[in-house]
């Protein structure tokens, strides 16, 4: 299946617009992110402490336990969830916890897969605005690193 | 590639069976499409972990489901949950928390699912055949029926495991799939002496090796003695599930889709060739231990649960001993498996020589342990990989028979023999 193809594949399809905050490494929700703030906690990544609520998190695809689909829907359930999620590749088990969230407490986060040079050219600080179709679109005078 | 629904899938979603099985519907069919499937497939059974509380989220989900009247179409067990039900003498947690458990139990029973507590639903009488369709979370349990048993689930856990239990459909997708079952990797061990192949510990520090190696590729070991056990099967998929993502392997000559290197291929290339060497698989047994302090509080065996084989070695290790005063012993299994070792009077001699059974939870994620200071031991890799960030304690990781000799004498000692040559 086309994961890197020239158009974006919304898994949950909505609308953002926030601060990209790029990981370094993949992030294991399940152990990695804590709900109550919305902070990456994993010892182990380089960009704990960082603060993802509201914020567009870009990362290449998810890591570790299927229990993340919950800590993300319980994270946008409290308020405390990405604007957004941006990925290189379908993640099942990041789209899932944002169906349910979506099902369940009808709180949308959008999960979009990006085509590779949009993806690439992501970068943290900048702002950015989701569309509905999946397609990204940086905002010229706000961009830069934080 | 866009999703292609069967009649009676558009009509659940229409409602045509009400709101639970629709809700149901809706994320399965939303799962398959993000999975990029072109159609649901029927399974004929499912295993759940949506079952263990971690949150609001999973606790408001059951209860929307079960308040609107949902059932399991498909036979369904249930995984692990955070509470002991048959010994609550061993709970320590918050008892607020065990209120949200319990309750979280109680709705998935009420929705049908056979309310077996364990990780390994393949120890139980009725198990998936080679083939068969089934939806199963746990990972260690999803390794183990598409290597061991030959049967095809993806790799599920919570929300999903109950919606697909409700629907009888899961997306066709993944290792539900013959191209995604071949093996892609070829791990073949080079050096690896007769002695330490022979050994049971052997297969954990190879799986948590192999789960390092090829993160979610499905990999294909070669050279082996045929007719591995199931015990070391199930050792070497729980480990490489933990440290890595691996969803199923093959081994050739032991499991039922490798008769031949060949076969597990599938007559394709492999995409990458791995030796492992008695020197990798003496540095994989070193990294599962986390200190060096022989000062031994607590011995945890169970993880994935233990087989009524493997708590007959425990009780043939152990003989006439007894556990050393001021070290805490935990033997983790289902309750199917306490009842049958029970009959064979097993449990009581385990109990008498100062063992505490448990069942229906595991000692690494639940507060069991009441001293978590000093060190603590085990035989099981997945233990070994999650305990020390779960629980805040130092592990050092053994055979089986160095935890018993080391839960005799009081202190941490292991047969450094076998890694000799290593």
């Amino acid at each position: 299946m086309p994961d890197r193809g020239a158009t974006p594949v919304p898994l949950v399809a909505g609308t953002a617009t926030g601060e990209v905050l790029r990981l370094d490494e993949p992030l294991s929700f399940w152990g990695g992110l804590e709900t109550v703030e919305g902070r990456i906690i994993d010892q182990r990544h380089p960009q704990v402490g960082e603060m993802v609520a509201g914020r567009v998190l870009v990362m290449p695809f998810g890591r570790g336990s299927s229990s993340g689909s919950s800590v993300i829907c319980e994270a946008v359930r409290a308020g405390t969830a990405p604007a957004a999620i941006l990925m290189a590749e379908r993640d099942d088990i990041i789209a899932l916890g944002a169906i349910v969230a979506e099902e369940v407490y009808g709180l949308v986060m959008p999960v979009v897969v990006v085509p590779p040079e949009a993806f690439e050219g992501l970068e943290t600080g900048a702002m950015v605005a989701v569309g509905v179709d999946g397609t990204v679109t940086v905002s010229p005078d706000a961009g830069g690193p934080a | 590639m866009t999703l292609r629904l069967e009649t009676r899938d558009e009509a659940r979603l229409a409602g045509a069976e009400g709101p639970a099985q629709r809700l149901a519907t809706r994320v399965v069919t939303r799962l398959a499409t993000a999975m990029g499937a072109d159609g649901l497939l029927d399974i004929t059974g499912a295993h759940i972990d949506s079952c263990l509380y971690h949150g609001q989220a999973v606790l408001d989900f059951a209860h929307r489901l079960a308040d609107d009247g949902a059932r399991v179409l498909v036979p369904t067990t249930l995984n692990v949950s955070s509470l002991d039900l048959l010994h609550p003498e061993h709970a320590r947690g918050d008892p607020e928390e065990a209120r949200l458990s319990r309750r979280l139990m109680e709705r998935f029973e009420e929705m049908g699912c056979r309310p077996t507590w364990t990780c390994a639903p393949y120890q139980l009488e009725v198990r998936p055949g080679f083939g068969e369709q089934v939806a199963w979370a746990e990972s260690n349990a999803i390794v183990f029926a598409n290597s061991v048993l030959g049967a095809r689930t993806n790799r599920y856990g919570d929300f999903a495991d109950i919606c697909c239990a409700i629907t009888g459909r899961a997306p066709a997708a993944g290792l539900h799939l013959d191209e995604h079952r071949r093996a892609t990797v070829v791990i073949r061990l080079d050096g690896v002496s007769a002695d330490l192949l022979a050994r049971d510990v052997c297969y954990p520090v190879l799986g948590g090796l192999i789960g390092r190696l090829v993160g979610k590729a499905v990999p294909v070991v070669d050279g082996l003695e045929p007719g591995v056990s199931e015990d070391r099967l199930k050792a070497l998929g729980a480990a490489s599930a933990s440290t890595g993502s691996v969803g199923m392997f093959h081994m050739v000559g032991s499991t039922p889709e490798a008769p031949t290197l060949e076969a597990a291929l599938a007559g394709h290339e492999p995409g990458k060739e791995i030796t492992v060497t008695a020197a990798d698989l003496r540095a994989a047994r070193d990294r599962l231990s986390t200190t060096s302090d022989d000062d031994l509080r607590t011995v945890s065996l169970g993880t994935p649960h233990y087989s009524v084989a493997e708590i007959g070695r425990l009780v043939e290790l152990l003989g006439d001993r007894r556990v050393a005063d001021g070290v805490a012993f935990y033997v983790s299994t289902g309750r199917d498996v306490l009842h049958e070792v029970s009959l064979l009077g097993w449990a009581s001699r385990l109990v008498d020589a100062g063992v505490s059974m448990v069942t229906d939870t595991c000692t690494y994620f639940t507060p069991i342990i009441g001293d978590v200071t000093g060190t603590a031991m085990t035989d099981s890799a997945k233990w070994a990989y999650y305990a020390p960030g779960n629980l805040g304690l130092e592990v050092v990781f053994g055979s089986t028979e160095d935890c018993v000799e080391s839960a005799v004498v009081g202190r941490v000692v292991r047969d450094e023999g076998i890694w000799a040559g290593a």
